[in-house]
């Protein structure tokens, strides 16, 4: 069985999820070949050559020097028909989110993705923002899968020796019709959320602005950061730099005590590192309670008020 | 006959989703939720999506928003939401049952029903709440042979280009210029999606929602059970009154934890 899998990369560095794909298509088992394309990739093909798979294929075009969606779509097209993969596998990265549904339609193959497990041919994904979870199957033969960050660890990647290749493709230029500039950074932020110790973090179980002034002041008695979900933060409630999760920043403070956030993945891969978690929640099957140290169940709106006077009373 | 330069013709995809406040009860058979107590909402991702349609429309001063969504009857509630804000007119593509659809067959369906439609720009959500399968626009967009993309967090659309701010991870940006006709996913936190006004809910009711029947050929993935995900992690749950949670979460603090 062949697999393929399309490596990411960014100043020349591999996304940490793509060497989660691979330990993930080392499970799986079959004849892996990696997939790099662009310029500026030595240090990502050296890297690849020391994993325990097939060979790494390697595209260069001077249409796609940076990540195209067209570009991409039409290399991995050409790259398919000659590998004949069953499975085609990235990392679930916005960059996989933007080019796999595209390979999907074209092929006329399912994409199932961001997914928690693989078993015999059955997928299993999470469903209802990570309150339940799908098995799920697919009638055709060749799929197109990505997998949940973290749902594979890179440290049980297999290593060996393997060879590069380096794979021409011809591009038509008017398959290209998008043009990407730069990626670029928004102004630095006045929270620094990645270094605070102890951050409390509001969700959309605050239920309005004014009820933000409990985080703040619960962090003020215990000297704590605010943090948000991205709720709150495009209600406008808080800015974005205090928002926690796959778009925002990645926190591991010593405590994380989160009021009123469900616990969906995007948010949970902000912060799942800490050291501590204590949520508070009134859904006794909040997903966060999964990942949590101490799960309260309750209403904030009651508890925190309190809490903040006991603690001003030590 | 005089072509408008700043007409714009803009489908808007909606999916009619259970409500995050809903009890989740998982139906007999495994395959999908109970759904006769369940609450049903606009795709959140989606009404973001109908507000930039607003805009765009509202900046070049000209154009139609047509809003498309596929499901059961009950769906045309979500439709008439978009209209209440003000899109032109809906289309309908009705399943006669409830239950999920592999989502190249949605997208299938979608692009059968409005290929003739020539829309300049279409509009989704980045993903649905429920099934989270991240995936339709694009997949529509590919079928039509549209540019795509995908986590629009801004849009800068004139007479010439669309101009894309996308999201990328970890607070990080991009612009990308697309080549007309095009199909946009809409990041939620684009905008600020109005309320309907009284005026523009009764006015709704006049506008034109076009059914269409869906036809579901063949399914590429299926979705076979539902589960309660195991926990991996000791937890302490503490579900008690007020007071003594409050109690228990001191002595956390101060004891075990050292917050203090
Ligand atoms: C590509 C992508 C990127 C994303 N990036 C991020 C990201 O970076 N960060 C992020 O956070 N999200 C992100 N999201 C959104 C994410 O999927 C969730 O929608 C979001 O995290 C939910 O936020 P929430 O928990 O605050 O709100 P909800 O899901 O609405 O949860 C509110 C919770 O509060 C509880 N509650 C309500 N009232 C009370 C009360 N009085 N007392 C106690 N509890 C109460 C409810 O039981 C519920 O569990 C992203 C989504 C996508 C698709
Ligand atoms: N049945 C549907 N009808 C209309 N639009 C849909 C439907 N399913 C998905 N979409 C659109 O596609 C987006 C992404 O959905 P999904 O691919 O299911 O995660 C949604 O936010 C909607 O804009």
């Amino acid at each position: 069985m062949n697999i393929l899998v399309i490596i990411e990369h960014k100043n020349g560095v591999m996304h940490r999820m793509s060497k989660e794909a691979i330990a993930g298509a080392q499970k799986i088992g079959g004849n892996v070949t990696a997939l790099v394309i662009g310029e500026n990739s030595d240090s990502i093909t050296d890297e690849l050559s020391s994993f325990q798979i097939e060979k790494t294929l390697l595209v260069t075009n001077e249409k796609v020097t940076s990540y195209n969606v067209d570009g991409y779509k039409e290399i991995i097209l050409q790259i398919v028909k000659v590998v004949n993969p069953e499975f085609i596998i990235t990392g679930h990265t916005y960059q996989a989110r933007d080019f796999m549904p595209r390979l999907s339609a074209s092929l006329d193959i399912p994409f199932i993705p961001d997914l928690v497990s693989v078993e015999n041919s059955s997928f299993t994904k999470q469903i209802m923002n990570s309150k339940l979870n799908a098995s799920i199957s697919s009638s055709s033969g060749p799929v197109l899968i990505s997998f949940q960050s973290a749902s594979f660890s890179e440290e049980n990647i297999s290593k060996g020796s393997s060879p590069l290749e380096k794979f021409e493709v011809s591009l038509d230029a008017s398959n290209i019709r998008s043009t990407a500039d730069e990626p670029f950074q928004e102004s630095a932020s006045e929270v620094d959320l990645e270094s605070a110790e102890l951050i409390v973090s509001v969700g959309r179980g605050i239920e309005k602005e004014e009820n933000k002034s409990i985080a703040f002041d619960l962090a003020e008695v215990l000297g704590a950061e605010v943090s948000a979900s991205r709720p709150v933060v495009d209600a406008g409630w808080l800015p974005s730099s205090r928002q926690v999760g796959s778009s925002g920043s990645t926190v591991s403070p010593k405590l994380y005590f989160s009021l009123g956030v469900s616990g969906a993945i995007q948010h949970v891969v902000g912060m799942k590192g800490s050291k501590n978690i204590l949520a508070i929640n009134k859904d006794p099957d909040a997903p966060i309670f999964e990942i949590a140290d101490y799960a309260v169940v309750g209403d904030l709106l009651d508890i925190i008020p309190k809490l903040i006077e006991k603690l001003k009373d030590l | 006959m005089i072509i408008n330069q700043k007409y714009m013709k803009i489908a808007v995809l909606v999916k009619q989703v259970i409500g995050s406040e809903s009890a989740l009860e998982i139906s007999s058979d495994q395959k999908w939720i109970d759904e006769s107590n369940a609450t049903f909402v606009m795709n959140p991702p989606d009404n973001y999506a109908i507000e930039e349609a607003m805009q765009i429309k509202e900046k070049l001063g000209d154009g139609e928003v047509v809003i498309v969504s596929m499901g059961p009857q009950r769906v045309q509630k979500v439709i008439r939401e978009g209209l209440s804000k003000g899109a032109d007119r809906g289309i309908h593509i009705e399943t006669q049952e409830s239950k999920n659809i592999d989502p190249l067959e949605v997208a299938k369906n979608i692009c059968h029903s409005i290929e003739q439609e020539n829309f300049d720009l279409i509009l989704s959500g980045l993903q649905s709440d429920d099934t989270g399968m991240g995936q339709t626009g694009v997949l529509i967009g590919e079928l039509l042979n549209m540019s795509t993309a995908t986590l629009a967090i801004e849009t800068d659309i004139d007479q010439e280009t669309i101009k894309v701010k996308r999201e990328l991870e970890s607070g990080w940006f991009q612009w990308v210029t697309l080549d007309s006709p095009s199909s946009v996913s809409i990041q939620s936190g684009i905008n600020q999606p109005r309320y309907p006004s009284l005026k523009g809910i009764m006015g709704a009711k006049k506008k034109e929602i076009k059914v269409i029947a869906a036809s579901i050929e063949d399914s590429k993935q299926n979705l076979d059970k539902i589960f309660v995900p195991q926990k991996s992690k000791e937890t302490e749950v503490i579900d008690t009154d007020v007071d003594a949670s409050v109690d228990r979460i001191v002595d956390i603090l101060r004891s075990e934890i050292k917050a203090f």
